[in-house]
């Protein structure tokens, strides 16, 4: 049974008496303290920037050649926050109890509301680091709404508010480095974690230009990785994320907690054939003014201009009257596969459904519709060459985010002590599915606000302690490792490109652990992962050597790793014997064909220790719903 | 489409480079520019040969790793698009396709296509920044913005930081870029205080690493975020004035 370190008393008080009662590093004496932060994303770039400021010493690691291109950068749609500014009902208890809603009643309230409380203070950091947000022309901060939500909270800056708060928090960093509280590793990847006598001592690197394999000690790690959306190999994630820090540092003990949690988010432009790499998004805020829509008819071929409004079929507005087209993501996103399993997908391989701005267009005008979504119509147009101004989008959904990670206490602190998650690499605070605009929230919460407090709790009582240097055994047997694993890809000399392999192993998990899942599925997926595992061990094919940049050599690395984290995603998701929120189990569903949980026998979460190979062990964390009453979710 | 690329090769920095020829059979229009080169890789990799390494990360046009000289034009033919997010559509069957390296010594290459752009994050260290420690903001909404003003700002700050400007320049200038940060930032009444010292800083430390600004005007048309060259001029004037302004009276009207 895993205790998650709740503070007592009311939940509203919890965050302020936690911070009353941990103890401080005082200022003179932050300096004595290493702190290394893996990943300069939202969470990874606040949480140096911040500790820099707070007078610690702070390592900060990127694969990048610069901070700024972290894959935050790429969050189109905006951040919540509990401002109310809108006048319009918020309030932060609406926007923990909504996140808890969303998250179908498998987070942890107590994180949660925390959550709630900081958002607040975001948006005023952000602000004076200068983000220009969206403003009305009196000067004030604008807001809109964003899928899922009945009021107004989410802050904006046009379609690159990912982009915008990454920068900020990047320039925020650059400033500490300019200062030398801060030292930028850039080109660095993180590829192992050191453990000593139980706590986390430092990290070893590869150098990726270079190929050096080097050993960095700190009295504290913290990761902040982001999620493994790319273990489905085709995903809205950026070429290069990947789950290798989390999945090293769930090896070396850390718990990994509901990896079946993943999202798929429902407006993406389907795929146009089968060298795809990616697939883009396209912000959901789109839906606020969009009309979603399949043909009535199955196989009806017809331009969707001479389909006539008697003929369509604006499924979403028909099945939840009270939502709409804005329903929260897991349920847009089933709706869009139902229809497209009916044969209603529209489009040249029928693998999509339609996202209309005609109504808009005309309530609206052009001028309105092109200030609030111009760069998306713009960016859909250069990947389709279709205009949205003349025809609807085609929109389909693609895996998003992960709601699963590794298990963090209330301090973020993984089962390693030492060794933090921050963001979309931990587990925390969005349950089963997460709400849009609330992955930029989340963190930058966990970087400005939660972790430079609760890291001097665990630093305080270890003033005067050096750090475990670098020649220790320690150091010397990890890097070993390293080196090993990294000669070992070189040396197998098959003949499958890495590329080959992390298609083979999406193909497995969309099929059987994605939008919907089955026993039977998932069972077979394991025994698929596992050949296809000792397929990669015999038959890989890395061209190159280890002392250069060789982009294979990386990518041969975080294949692995997901292949070993892909066969655990669907352990944990035959395991739980239930649907809630993106885990939707066909064997669990109301007549409605909703997701239906089991409160009595799986309101917990799922934590997953590596057993060298052998079946994970399962570890619980029971969750406790004192202010949210969980209920069947209903939007309609 | 069958296409021919000629591609800069080169094994690593400093060492001699040179152009491969790579013929590219089934190549279909639909795919992007960066698919295009993944497939051409992947038949490399089958032929024993070692792939081409490019940058690429997001392929949405924001994370600004892409960056290529095709046929001469930094991201190539279409206008306002990053390389990830050109498709082969803006080319023809047949056609010959020349994939080069941003061009620039500021930008040392690492290897192939790949350079190393971390003179942009010294001009950022140098004063890109508002100074505003976490923890110390006041509440958001007290110091209203002109949506006029901070849409400016947005435009400048839409920069992705890929290098197109640099590489199309004949100088190899970084101006619109360092403009581009500095509009961001100077026209926000959040910024005020740190004016003249942000520009100053910046467009010296600018100086260090790359070439002057001859107002060729190359680099606006490459950027694919449509950077305004107007930037510049805000930066030129503003470090002027930072030269002649009594900065103790910076609190003043």
């Amino acid at each position: 049974m895993l205790d998650a370190r709740i503070p007592s008393g009311p939940i509203n008080e919890h965050w302020d008496n936690h911070r009353d009662s941990i103890s401080l590093v005082s200022p003179a004496n932050k300096r004595r303290f290493t702190i290394i932060v893996v990943g300069t994303g939202l969470a990874g770039a606040s949480a140096a920037a911040t500790l820099g400021e707070l007078g610690y010493r702070v390592k900060a690691y990127t694969f990048h050649d610069s901070a700024r291109r972290a894959h935050s950068i790429a969050a189109q749609g905006g951040i919540n926050a509990a401002k109310n500014y809108p006048n319009d009902g918020d309030s932060i208890h609406r926007l923990f109890y909504d996140t808890v809603k969303g998250g179908d009643y498998r987070s942890r309230e107590s994180n949660v509301y925390r959550l709630a409380q900081l958002s607040v203070e975001i948006i005023d950091q952000c602000t004076a680091q200068g983000v220009p947000f969206a403003r009305e022309y009196g000067g004030l901060l604008a807001n809109r709404s964003f899928g899922g939500a009945q009021v107004s909270r989410t802050f904006y800056a046009r379609g690159q508010t990912g982009q915008q708060l990454l920068l900020g928090a990047y320039q925020a960093m650059m400033r500490q480095v300019d200062r030398g509280t801060v030292e930028l590793h850039t080109q660095t990847e993180m590829l192992d974690v050191v453990v000593k006598d139980g706590r986390a001592v430092g990290i070893v690197t590869r150098d990726l230009v270079s190929g050096e394999i080097a050993s960095h000690p700190g009295h504290a790690v913290l990761l902040a990785t982001g999620g493994y959306s790319n273990v489905f190999y085709l995903s809205t994630n950026a070429m290069k994320s990947n789950v290798t820090a989390v999945w090293r540092a769930h090896r070396q003990g850390a718990l990994f907690a509901n990896p079946c949690y993943t999202q798929i988010h429902p407006t993406c432009i389907p795929a146009s054939d089968e060298f795809q790499s990616k697939l883009t998004l396209m912000s959901e805020s789109l839906r606020n003014d969009g009309r979603i829509w399949v043909p009535d008819r199955a196989g009806d071929t017809r331009l969707p201009g001479d389909i006539g409004e008697s003929d369509r079929d604006y499924y979403l507005e028909r099945r939840y009257p009270a939502f709409g087209n804005l329903v929260p993501r897991d349920v847009a996103s089933r709706a869009a596969k139902v229809e497209v399993d009916r044969g209603k997908g529209v489009g040249p391989l029928a693998n999509g459904v339609y996202l209309d701005f005609e109504e808009a267009l005309r309530r609206l005008g052009q001028d309105t519709v092109r200030e609030r979504y111009g760069n998306l119509f713009d960016m859909y147009h250069r990947i389709t060459g279709e205009s949205p101004y003349e025809t609807p989008m085609r929109i389909y959904p693609a895996m998003h985010y992960t709601m699963g990670g590794l298990w963090v206490d209330y301090n973020l602190m993984t089962t390693i002590p030492g060794l933090y998650a921050l963001g979309e690499a931990n587990f925390s605070d969005h349950g089963a599915n997460r709400l849009g605009a609330s992955a930029l929230m989340q963190g930058l919460a966990d970087g400005y606000f939660v972790v430079p407090y609760t890291v001097g709790d665990y630093l305080a009582p270890q003033l005067g302690e050096g750090l475990v240097p670098s020649n220790d055994a320690a150091f010397v047997e990890t890097e070993r490792q390293v080196a090993t694993r990294t000669e070992r890809y070189l040396s197998i000399g098959g003949s499958r490109s890495v590329d080959w392999f992390h298609r083979e192993l999406g193909k497995v998990l969309w099929e059987y652990c994605g939008m919907e899942r089955t026993a039977d599925g998932l069972r077979r997926a394991i025994s698929d992962i596992d050949s296809l595992k000792e397929d990669f061990d015999r038959d890989l094919r890395v061209l190159g050597t280890s002392s250069t940049l060789n982009q294979s050599l990386e990518k041969a690395g975080r294949v692995d790793d997901f292949l070993q984290l892909a066969r655990l995603m669907c352990v944990d998701a035959l395991h739980r014997e239930e649907s809630c929120g993106g885990h939707f189990r066909v064997e669990h569903q109301t007549d409605d064909g909703e997701a239906r949980r089991d409160d009595a026998n799986f309101s917990y979460v799922a934590a997953w220790g590596w057993a060298n190979g052998h079946e994970p062990i399962l570890h619980q964390e029971p969750l406790t719903f004192d202010h949210v009453k969980p209920a069947q979710r209903s939007y309609r | 489409m069958h296409l021919t690329l000629r591609v800069w090769r080169q094994d690593g920095p400093g060492v001699e480079g040179r152009f491969e020829t790579y013929e590219a059979a089934g190549i279909h229009q639909d795919m992007s520019f960066l698919e295009m080169l993944d497939l051409v890789n992947e038949r490399l990799v089958t032929a024993g040969h070692e792939p081409i390494a490019f940058d690429h990360d997001c392929r949405e046009g924001i994370c600004g790793s892409c960056g290529l000289m095709i046929d001469g034009r930094a991201h190539g033919p279409q206008g306002s698009t990053a390389t990830c997010q050109l498709h082969m559509r803006e080319f023809s069957d047949g056609d010959t396709i020349v994939i080069e390296p941003w061009r620039a010594t500021s930008f040392p290459i690492v290897r192939d296509l790949v350079v190393d752009r971390g003179a942009f994050d010294r001009i950022i260290e140098a004063g890109g920044y508002i100074g505003a420690p976490t923890g110390s903001a006041p509440e958001a909404n007290l110091t209203p913005v002109p949506k006029e003003t901070s849409d400016a700002a947005m435009d400048a700050a839409a920069c992705i930081g890929c290098g197109a400007c640099v590489a199309a320049c004949p100088n190899g200038a970084g101006q619109l870029f360092t403009a581009a940060k500095v509009a961001h930032l100077n026209l926000l009444p959040q910024g005020q205080p740190e004016r003249w010292m942000r520009v100053e800083r910046m467009v010296e430390t600018m100086e260090e690493y790359f070439g002057s600004c001859s107002n060729h005007g190359e680099c606006e048309p490459a950027c694919p975020k449509g950077i305004s060259l107007d930037n510049i001029a805000l930066m030129n004037r503003d470090y002027l004035l930072s030269k002649i302004r009594n900065r103790k009276l910076g609190g003043q009207r």
